[in-house]
């Protein structure tokens, strides 16, 4: 690998955000593979991860910065996007669980009880709860 | 110093895909797989990035990015596939 | 004449910086390109924007960004550490209902995308009529404090921002 000789900041700063967004990125993984449901499974990738990449963009602008002297803003391009699509993905998802597994009775009440979006719009397509039979608000727990 | 923390962060993502991977195979739910398909494409856009690092090419950077757009696209696209029964309606 | 030519100021500015940073060097002929890209594309794409988002104030905006910043990194260690360290049963997940005050749907988009960002929360749905935001909290020994904790430190902010 050709990695070129730095002052002795930047090779510490290199390293330090390289092991962070390494080890937050193991425990991403980790933690969807740890955890017991579906729900909470959702927490730990769409945090742990945006980190771990974002740790791994910003060792690379600085190392660029130390090495080349230029400024690299591309690398924030990545993680601006990252940060944008991450709460949609996580939105969808959930809401993919709601529709196949929760009933409104599950979960708690609005404020003024006109109900949850996922249940008062057209609901999941027919087609795909035959596809995927599940009894709603079955317990689901798979340790 | 950089090499090794270059090695421990490119093994731990991998690491990390195989994780993912593990759930995918493991599921049970559909939800469960679409997730770790997601978690799957930002690991493996990290894992483009340290090696465009290590590569020291700036080409990876676009690949990253092309990545990161095609990935979200299609969790959404699976997502809205099993919330409407259709992509585009 | 401004809004002729620059219906979004916003937008024109968001697409000069983004094309600046794909391309990643800030030689003359790319800011000039940027500059065609973020005059044309808000005037081509006039008829899909029908109203503005209204900033009040940019500068709260700003320090908005510094706070969510400062709390998704504390989150991160917060959340990592979980997962780590707590045993599977000894977490409590959580199901909360979040009324809202703000009403403008940039600000509970905005609201929604932060709960998602940050400790131990994703926003699951809105209510039908958009008055409460459904979330799910990883490890929620106390649900009220973390309802309240939403309401003060973000929920106030944005409504500082955008109303």
């Amino acid at each position: 690998m050709p990695i070129a000789d730095l002052p002795l900041w930047a090779e510490i700063a290199v390293t330090v955000f390289l092991v962070l967004g390494g080890l937050f990125g193991l425990v991403g993984s980790y933690g969807l593979l740890k955890l017991p449901d579906p729900m909470t499974r959702l927490h730990a990738p769409t945090k742990a991860t945006t980190v771990g990449v974002g740790g791994a963009l910003i060792a690379s602008m600085i190392y660029i910065f130390a090495s080349e002297g230029r400024v690299s803003m591309h690398e924030l391009l990545i993680t601006l996007f990252l940060v944008i699509t991450s709460p949609i993905t996580a939105l969808f998802i959930a809401k993919v669980h709601i529709h196949l597994r929760e009933k409104p009775e599950t979960l708690p009440e609005p404020r003024d009880a006109s109900g949850w979006a996922s249940f008062t719009a057209d609901g999941p397509a027919k087609g795909v709860r035959d596809m995927h039979p599940v009894e709603p608000g079955a317990p689901d727990k798979t340790a | 110093m950089i090499t090794y923390a270059l090695i421990f962060c490119i093994g731990s993502f991998a690491l990390g895909l195989l994780l993912n991977l593990w759930r995918v195979v493991k599921g049970p739910r559909i939800s469960d797989r679409i997730l770790a398909l997601d978690t799957m494409t930002v690991n493996a856009i990290a894992l483009l990035i340290l090696l465009g690092f290590s590569l020291a090419s700036p080409i990876f950077f676009e690949v990253a990015m092309l990545f990161a757009l095609v990935g979200f696209v299609s969790t959404v696209s699976y997502c809205r596939f099993l919330l409407r029964g259709d992509i585009i309606e | 004449m401004l809004s002729r030519f620059l219906p979004h100021p916003l937008l024109s500015l968001t697409l000069v910086a983004t094309w600046l940073l794909l391309v990643n060097s800030l030689k003359l002929n790319s800011i000039v390109f940027a500059v065609i890209l973020g005059l044309v594309i808000p005037m081509l794409t006039r008829a899909y924007w029908p109203d503005m988002p209204r900033l009040r104030s940019p500068l709260r905006a700003i320090e908005y960004a510094f706070v969510v910043l400062y709390d998704i990194v504390k989150a991160n260690i917060d959340v990592a550490l979980i997962v780590v360290f707590k045993p599977v049963r000894d977490i409590r997940p959580a199901w909360i209902c979040v009324p809202l005050d703000v009403r403008s749907p940039e600000a509970i988009t905005a609201l929604a995308s932060t709960i998602t960002l940050t400790p131990g929360t994703v926003s699951c749905d809105l209510s039908a009529d958009g008055r409460a935001i459904l979330v799910h909290a990883l490890h929620a020994p106390d649900p009220d404090a973390i309802r309240d904790d939403i309401k003060t430190r973000y929920e106030r902010r944005l409504k500082e921002i955008f109303e």
